[in-house]
């Protein structure tokens, strides 16, 4: 028997800047994920009981995010005993992995509803904390051919042609276009502000975004992993390994080009139609399909092509039966990519602006993508929408909505 | 027992003595570790011994493990030789754990027998790691003796505990930087580094030793990492302060070694893996990569070309018997440009009375100038004296008179490249020298046999092939004319082994051995290049193979005006019978253009005003547009290894190699062809005679008569051998 499964609500938290002087640093990744988990709750009058499993996407689970979270969050909420929880790590897919987890089960008929979702507190968890074989264990590094994502990031622009001011003109309309959104409040049915337990407003909007960046801006950072490629202890020369046609790699990335190192989570309520109507509430859009894919680990961020390219083969689909895309801004070049690939208008693609401009929390973001894609859905009308990430490691992520 | 002796003091300290019969230097072989057991157990079984000192009885203390018993290991080790080599391995470090518990009890870590190691002298590979198994090392002060861990360089690494003891001892960083260089230091900076302990007067060695053993407590023989709440310097693998260092680590290994060879990445993996674990745990693991790399046949070839077989030509494997011993007493060097005077430094350093003669006193006086500067680098390095440098200089007479080759019992003649030229000084030298003396000339491309003709004796005629810049090239090819007698050729070799080069010995054809080898591979670059590959896949390719240099960088380095002008004399030589390249059309355009390669900051690649190279020419790309398709990066790794290698056969059928050793040897020293394949012989044999038959048969059908596999290769494929099985190690003359 397989059901259809249904996005009944999405929300994000806005994100605060990864840092010591970042709004959201003094809270905590289980406080942050509880409520979360309360608001869906209370936005939807919701009957905890009815939810099958809270799956929680998040990528550094050590320390404070470790432990399976999940289960914590669920606690710590007033969600109740009775609801367990997950946590999961596809990297920087973690939250729409969440998604496609909690809907695959609805189309199974594995439950009649999840919460899925995702935190990362990447300023009080740093990144790569947690470890990792793939950089650490020689024989799979080499292997592998590893190289940190910037580098992979300059790989793709290099092996594409994408120059470093086509990069930072990405980044600079990534910037105008979150600004305009949030002037025209375009994110205001999903921001559920960050408040402390007396009620008091800590965030209410996403303040890494930096209004006003233009090209000369932009033009005075160097970029970030150059010294690590050339000198020390040059990644270059193993990046030339895996792509010997390349003469050198053209390092284009830098801090303001690439995604953000920011605090935030994000929640979607998914459930089958009759776990909607027994609830008295209506699907936002039908999650058509989700796939994802495994795909060279060096270049690493290419994947959203592939698994754009599988996911439309299996629904039997082109490229332009898709009216919005959120692909993930992880680094300029990885959506110049997307769009070269595709030969996708930028018009149709993060049209609110993304992760360059606003901040990337690793383990929630592939969550926000959807409620970015539903909202914008929403507000142009559009029936079909794509969201898709590149995920370390050479994998990625893909899934597709459809308004009803 | 033979190799190591066991005597007790008075005080009740055992002296046990490594001393293997019939060698200059010890070595460790299985046998010895056998015996080595046996007085360790006597030492901790016995009441009356209080602890022991562990040394040599030669002027050093080992160079390390028998290579040659080392190499045989696979075949040794019986039907499942990975078992066999991990139990011999797990053997060899339960004796040296032996060692350093010293017979304690593992839980109080009291009551153990303290045993020191007393160095008279050079300690290396396993010497090392039987003194870092030990509670305490003493070093002789004498100076020149080595100390370290070198395996690396003969393509294993440390694998009697050597590399998970420096890791626990110096942290990954550090043993890293040691091990994965395998340098060899003085007594001084070996101590800095973590090999030993105390540097004393080579007098006291053995009393300190035993003084220290006579005073130790319990705690001075507990290792750091048998204590309680060990931490490993620098951190483990995901330490906070320890992870970055071991991605970084293994990025930069792999950037050097472009993952070509086994055992520098068996050498991190220990070290990664040991990080996480107990000591015993990790001495198990390095146990497990020792066996592997052993089982590569990269490894065994490396230790068979770099070490057993080049030990063998410079101990003059290939030098005719019954000639008595040649050695120069009196140089002659004719042309005092860059080769001359290379040559005529080497050999003053090496103690040999030099006469350097040129035109005119400006140019010999350059040449010698020229040994000045190499000296005074080595002054500033710490690596040479003043009165080191004045005895030199002082063996070399510069000057511009013939009559000063009177009493030269070898003349090297090195002026330029022109059989006229040459052929005049001959003659003037010939007119100083005694009957006995031998001519030799200094050439990389003009037939030996011809230039003899110059000569009064024939038989006394020889070419010396020296690889530039002579003090750093390590190989040197002897060339015999047609009529070059015996004495000639034990002449040249025993000069090259007071030179301490290494010599292949090669008769006379175009090119020789080297130059005929080397050749193919440029000119396989430069077609691929005129066929519209993109040169950097050409380049990257050439280097990940393992080659020092792609053939586009390698032609900016020998000077394209030279290729050019070979290339035209070899036209003019060969008439009718040349064969086009199919690359003078590259070569022309380069040279018209004149860029001459590096020396004119102008050549397949551009270069900066420091003469740094800055990336390809983009005028390749206009000449020779890239082509739509292009080749997977294997099949360019394959013609550029098999337009050498097959070359190489060709030059063992056609008689111009004699041995594949000096061919693998020869190739490796000469023009860096992939170390870790053991020479082009011994990459044919671990690629397979049959694979490498099939793979230049298809290359043949795509880009021509290079691949076409040589009858030889075809016959060793038809009969299932290989190249070391047909020949093994001897000379294909004397088989």
């Amino acid at each position: 028997m397989t059901q259809d499964a249904y996005i009944y609500d999405a929300i994000r938290s806005p994100r605060g800047k990864g840092r010591k002087d970042g709004s959201l640093h003094q809270v905590t990744a289980l406080d942050l994920s509880s409520e979360m988990l309360n608001t869906i709750k209370d936005r939807n009058d919701l009957d905890a009981t009815q939810v099958e499993d809270v799956i929680w996407g998040n990528v550094t689970q050590v320390g404070e995010q470790g432990a399976c979270l999940a289960r914590s969050a669920v606690l710590n909420s007033d969600l109740g005993e009775q609801l367990p929880g997950i946590s999961i790590n596809r990297f920087c897919a973690s939250g729409l992995e969440a998604v496609n987890l909690g809907a695959a089960q609805v189309k199974a008929g594995v439950g009649s509803a999840y919460i899925s979702g995702g935190v990362e507190m990447m300023g009080r968890v740093p990144m790569g904390s947690d470890g990792g074989a793939i950089a650490a264990d020689p024989t799979l590094a080499m292997k592998s051919y590893f190289v940190p994502q910037g580098i992979s990031a300059d790989i793709i622009a290099t092996e594409y042609g994408f120059t470093r001011d086509e990069c930072d003109a990405y980044a600079v309309e990534s910037q105008r276009r979150a600004a305009k959104a949030w002037d025209e409040n375009r994110f205001e049915r999903s921001i559920a502000p960050v408040k402390d337990r007396n009620g008091l407003t800590i965030l209410d909007h996403d303040e890494y975004l930096r209004r006003g960046t233009d090209m000369q801006s932009l033009g005075a950072l160097k970029p970030a992993f150059k010294e690590q490629g050339e000198v020390m202890p040059g990644f270059d020369a193993v990046a030339l390994l895996k792509y010997p046609h390349l003469e050198r790699i053209n390092h284009v990335h830098h801090a303001g080009n690439s995604s953000g190192i920011v605090d935030g989570s994000a929640a979607v309520l998914i459930g089958s139609k009759e776990f909607g109507e027994r609830n008295g509430l209506t699907p936002r859009a039908r999650i058509k399909s989700m796939a994802k894919i495994g795909t060279d680990p060096t270049i690493n961020l290419t994947g959203p092509v592939p698994v754009t390219e599988k996911i439309l083969r299996e629904n039997g689909m082109e490229i332009g039966d898709i009216d919005l895309f959120e692909v993930n801004e992880a680094f300029a070049a990885v959506v110049l990519r997307f769009m070269q690939a595709f030969d996708v208008d930028h018009e149709k693609v993060n049209l609110n602006g993304g992760a360059i401009a606003m901040g990337h929390p690793l383990g929630a973001t592939g969550a926000m993508l959807i409620s970015h894609l539903l909202d914008e859905m929403e507000r142009a009308d559009k029936e079909t929408g794509l969201a898709t990430l590149c995920v370390a490691a050479g994998m990625g992520s893909a899934t597709i909505l459809e308004r009803v | 027992m033979a190799e190591f002796h066991l005597n007790v003091d008075e005080d009740g300290i055992a002296i046990i003595t490594w001393d293997v019969a019939e060698k200059a230097m010890n070595v460790m072989s299985s046998q010895g570790f056998v015996e080595l057991d046996a007085h360790i157990d006597t030492v901790l079984g016995d009441d009356n011994i209080k602890g022991a000192v562990i040394t040599s009885a030669k002027p050093d203390f080992a160079g390390g493990m028998d290579l040659n018993e080392l190499g045989a290991a696979r075949v040794s080790a019986g039907e499942n030789p990975a078992q066999g080599i991990f139990d011999n391995v797990m053997h060899g470090h339960r004796i040296l754990r032996k060692i350093e518990r010293g017979g304690m009890d593992p839980k109080t870590l009291k009551g153990g027998k303290p045993i020191a190691a007393a160095l008279p002298g050079t300690a290396a590979g396993i010497g090392i790691e039987v003194a870092l198994a030990c509670h305490r090392v003493f070093v002789s002060d004498r100076p020149g003796p080595k100390f370290g861990l070198p395996e690396i360089l003969v393509g294993i690494f440390p694998g009697g505990g050597g590399t998970v003891r420096m890791l626990h001892k110096v942290g990954m960083a550090n043993a890293m930087q040691l091990l994965s260089q395998g340098k060899m230091l003085s007594a001084d900076k070996a101590a800095k580094a973590g090999y030993l302990d105390e540097v004393v007067p080579a007098d006291d060695l053995i009393s300190r030793a035993k003084d220290w053993v006579r005073g130790a407590s319990d705690a001075d023989i507990v290792k750091p990492w048998d204590k309680k709440g060990f931490k490993l310097p620098g951190g483990h693998a995901y330490h906070p302060a320890g992870m970055m260092n071991y991605v970084g680590a293994a990025a930069m290994l792999h950037g050097q070694t472009k993952g070509a060879y086994p055992a520098p990445k068996a050498l991190l993996a220990v070290m990664y893996e040991a990080s996480l674990v107990p000591f015993d745990v990790a001495l198990e693991i390095e146990a497990r990569w020792m066996t592997s790399v052993m089982m590569d046949p990269s490894s065994a070839a490396m230790i068979k070309s770099l070490f057993i077989n080049k030990q063998a030509l410079e101990k003059g494997a290939n030098r005719p018997a019954g000639v008595p011993d040649m050695r120069v007493q009196k140089l002659g060097v004719l042309g005092a440009g860059l080769m001359g005077a290379g040559i005529a430094h080497v050999s003053a350093k090496a103690g040999i009375e030099v006469v350097l003669i040129d035109q005119s006193q400006e140019a010999v006086d350059k040449g010698k100038a020229y040994s000045e500067t190499i000296l005074d680098k080595a002054i500033a390095r710490g690596r040479s004296t003043a009165e080191k440098k004045a005895a030199v200089l002082d063996r070399i007479t510069a000057t511009t008179d013939y009559a000063a080759l009177k009493g030269c019992d070898l003349v090297v003649e090195a002026v330029f490249e022109d059989v006229g030229v040459k052929a005049e000084v001959n003659k003037l030298a010939e007119a100083q020298l005694g009957e006995g003396a031998i001519f030799a000339t200094n050439t990389s491309t003009l037939p030996i046999t011809d230039l003899a003709k110059a000569s009064c004796d024939a038989g006394r005629f020889i070419g010396i092939h020296f690889f530039s810049p002579v003090e750093k090239m390590a190989l040197v090819e002897i060339i015999k004319g047609r009529d070059t007698g015996d004495e000639a050729v034990a002449k040249a070799l025993d000069f090259v082994r007071q030179i301490r080069k290494t010599p292949i010995v090669v008769n006379d054809a175009r090119f020789f051995y080297a130059n005929r080898c080397i050749v193919p591979y440029m000119n396989e670059g430069l077609r691929m290049l005129c066929e519209g590959v993109n040169p950097a896949l050409i380049e990257n390719a050439a280097k990940q193979m393992g080659m020092p240099l792609g053939p586009l960088q390698l032609g900016d380095e020998t000077a394209i005006d030279l290729a050019y002008r070979i290339g035209k004399a070899t036209r003019a030589a060969m008439g009718d019978a040349y064969q086009s390249t199919g690359t003078e059309e590259v070569v022309e355009y380069l040279y018209e253009a004149g860029r001459y390669g590096k020396k004119t900051k102008a050549g397949y690649y551009d270069y900066d005003e420091a003469g740094k190279r800055r990336g390809i020419w983009p005028g390749l790309a206009e000449k020779f547009p890239r082509a739509e398709d292009q080749p997977d990066v294997q099949e360019v790794m394959d013609r550029l290894a098999l337009s050498q290698s097959f070359e190489a056969v060709r030059a063992l059928e056609d008689d111009v190699l004699l041995d594949i050793r000096e061919g693998d040897v020869g190739a490796i020293l000469g023009w860096g062809f992939m170390p870790w394949s053991g020479g082009p012989f011994s990459y044919l044999d671990i690629l397979g005679a049959g694979k490498a038959v099939r793979l230049g048969e298809e290359l043949a059908l795509k880009h021509g008569a290079t691949f076409e596999p040589p009858k030889l290769l075809r016959d060793i494929a038809a009969a299932g051998e290989g190249f070391y099985a047909r020949f093994g190690s001897q000379s294909k003359a004397a088989a």
